[in-house]
């Protein structure tokens, strides 16, 4: 079994997003680039399977800078190689770019499963692992809570607000996971040793059959605001009797919330 | 401020943070508060650590340890200590300082027989010097191992042995000959041996979580199996020993000092006083600025004489350094954010408080910081 795990490198969760001078995208320094949190889970079930099955686990990522740290962590959870796809042209693209880079990266290794988190927690857009299973002519299952393999088969679990939809099919497929997918397991000092020698191979766009043209976003981004800052609170007077009442009041009459 | 110390750091120590937090996150800091006020902490923990790959970072990988430097073990045991139960990472860390005299003088099968069960967390092990009678002066153990055929008979006492109370292996140092610093050697005494009791567990200032014992040693036969190293080898091997359990304190020191000034800060910034935060008060500012410029300093120097024991470099009088200056900035730091907590800070509820209970182990363990300017005067001529 050959797994695909697509990886993106987010902001952590922690970090304090601002707009960038120029108003032209977000202020870079000092973030830390993690993988996004709905990736995680998906990580941990392709390794699983791998582990399972056996066969191989690759991970793939656009991206430069950080994005192979990333990748190397991945690797030390369990990944056997990594495709870091590193070419300029790839920043600034859009959704439909990125696709066309993994699916490009993906098609070169013939994998039975890909797998991805639900969304990126940076844009959460969700669009990109659609367009790959699109570009690679494969299903594309989405917002999968369990997953599992039977025979030639995948079974999927897509979690539908209360009610659970069983899918079965043939492979290979696109899954996209839920975070609560799998708990990814802690990653030990060795394997994060062990990670730094793994295969870990960088391809520009040419490489992979594509150029800059091919990926040329088909909307940008004219400007980043950013949200209107909260009004301060107000403090209510009096005993607590008086301020009950006034909150009351003020729930109903200007919240109108009861 | 942190990019100081990005030197230090490549990208494995910051992944091995990363999960340690994680670890941390879930296992740690939800229950630290209970397990300080019940004075011990889950026993189920060292499984869980072992599972998740936290103790042990710098053993050897052969042994089930992590294989790392210097600077992993760092990074895993400041992020131990954010977990707010200083008690709870002295006693998962109790192996750091049994460990490493078998490692040093202890033959393969040893090794094999005694490390890895401790560092997949099925064992616990303690190191046994301190007497009632002797504390620094280790040449005064008279804790005695009397060679008998194939075994030697142990009898003694021993005392403030950090989780002594739940050990399955303590290891113990003993008298084999008068000479005072070449008689003394190592045996592995294991839970269940006949004679070998816990006289009780010790109630203390700070680390409550952890679990403190006085042992009692009544002719408890030890086989010739669990003598480490040659008779005699004892004194040289917990010397060395001394300097990681130093360095260990040391940040120890820096990492309650970097949790206090977090903890005041944060403090400052929420309770008013006189119609504003009183972190808009320049004398609380000040505060945080000498407490903020002492914490560094105590990082810098421990980290520097790390990189130094990483390079190989022979560091006695440098760690004696950093553990005496960073227990003094870890009781001036807590003691200075109990002060901004003011009356919330006297009381059991309040983090700080138990920081400032914690930090003045620092100056004791490990060798007294008077033991420690001895040390450091000896290499002055």
């Amino acid at each position: 079994m050959k797994v695909g795990v697509c990886i993106k490198s987010t902001p952590d969760a922690d970090t304090r997003l601002k707009v960038a001078a120029g108003a032209t995208g977000i202020e870079t320094a000092g973030i830390k680039w993690v993988i996004s949190d709905y990736e995680k889970g998906a990580l941990e079930v392709g390794v699983s399977l791998k582990e399972k099955l056996g066969g191989e686990c690759v991970l793939y990522s656009v991206g430069s800078g950080d994005t192979e740290k990333n990748l190397r962590d991945g690797l030390a959870l369990g990944g056997d190689r990594a495709v870091m796809v590193d070419d300029a042209a790839t920043k600034g693209t859009d959704a439909l770019g990125i696709a066309k880079a993994l699916a490009a990266a993906i098609k070169l290794d013939g994998l039975d499963i890909v797998l991805c988190g639900r969304q990126a927690t940076d844009d959460e857009n969700s669009q990109v692992p659609a367009m790959v299973a699109e570009l690679l002519g494969w299903p594309h299952i989405s917002f999968v809570g369990a997953f599992a393999i039977d025979g030639t088969d995948f079974v999927a679990s897509r979690n539908m607000g209360g009610a659970t939809e069983k899918v079965r099919g043939a492979l290979p497929v696109v899954v996209t996971t839920e975070d609560t997918i799998a708990t990814p397991r802690y990653v030990k000092l060795p394997e994060i040793m062990k990670a730094k020698s793994k295969k870990l191979e960088k391809k520009n766009l040419a490489a992979l059959g594509l150029s800059a043209e091919a990926i040329a976003p088909a909307a940008t981004f004219s400007a980043y605001s950013p949200p209107p800052s909260r009004p301060a609170g107000r403090k209510l007077a009096g005993d607590a009797a008086a301020q009950a009442k006034e909150l009351v009041r003020l729930l109903r009459e200007e919240a109108k919330v009861i | 401020m942190s990019s100081l110390f990005d030197r230090y750091f490549d990208d494995s120590h910051r992944t091995l943070r990363t999960e340690v937090a994680r670890f941390v996150a879930a296992e740690i800091a939800p229950y630290a508060d209970r397990w300080e006020e019940d004075a011990s902490f889950d026993v189920g923990l060292y499984r869980k650590a072992g599972a998740a790959g936290v103790l042990g970072p710098t053993f050897p990988t052969a042994l089930g340890g992590g294989g790392g430097d210097v600077f992993h073990g760092i990074v895993a045991a400041e992020e131990l200590l954010k977990g707010g139960s200083t008690g709870t990472v002295a006693g998962l860390g109790s192996l750091e300082i049994a460990l490493p005299p078998i490692l040093a003088l202890g033959d393969d099968a040893q090794k094999q027989r005694f490390v890895p069960p401790v560092l997949r967390g099925e064992q616990i092990a303690a190191l046994a010097i301190t007497e009632p009678g002797t504390g620094s002066d280790v040449a005064g153990v008279r804790t005695r191992a009397a060679r008998d055929g194939d075994s030697y008979v142990i009898t003694g006492s021993k005392t403030f042995i950090t989780s002594g109370v739940r050990a399955d292996l303590v290891i113990t140092l003993a008298r084999t000959s008068e000479d005072p610093h070449g008689g003394l050697t190592f045996f592995v005494v294991e839970r269940g041996m006949p004679g070998f009791t816990v006289s009780k567990a010790l109630k203390k200032t700070g680390w409550w979580a952890s679990d403190t014992a006085e042992l009692s040693f009544d002719g408890v036969r030890v086989p010739l199996a669990n003598r480490i190293g040659p008779e005699g080898s004892g004194f040289i091997a917990l010397m060395q020993n001394f300097e990681n359990e130093r360095l260990m304190l040391a940040i120890q020191g820096h990492a309650l000092a970097e949790r206090a000034l977090e903890l005041a800060r944060a403090y400052a910034n929420e309770r008013e006083a006189f119609g504003r935060k009183i972190s808009k008060f320049q004398v609380i500012r000040h505060k945080l600025a000498d407490m903020a410029t002492r914490t560094a300093s105590a990082k810098a120097l421990t980290y520097a004489v790390a990189a130094e024991m990483k390079r190989g470099g022979s560091v006695v009088a440098e760690v004696a350094m950093a553990k005496n200056h960073a227990a003094e900035v870890a009781e001036f730091v807590c003691r200075e954010a109990v002060q901004v907590y003011g009356g919330m800070g006297y009381m059991r509820e309040a983090p700080v408080e138990r920081l400032a209970r914690d930090a003045r182990l620092l100056a004791i363990g490990g060798g007294t910081t008077e033991i420690m300017r001895e040390i450091i005067s000896k290499t002055m001529g």
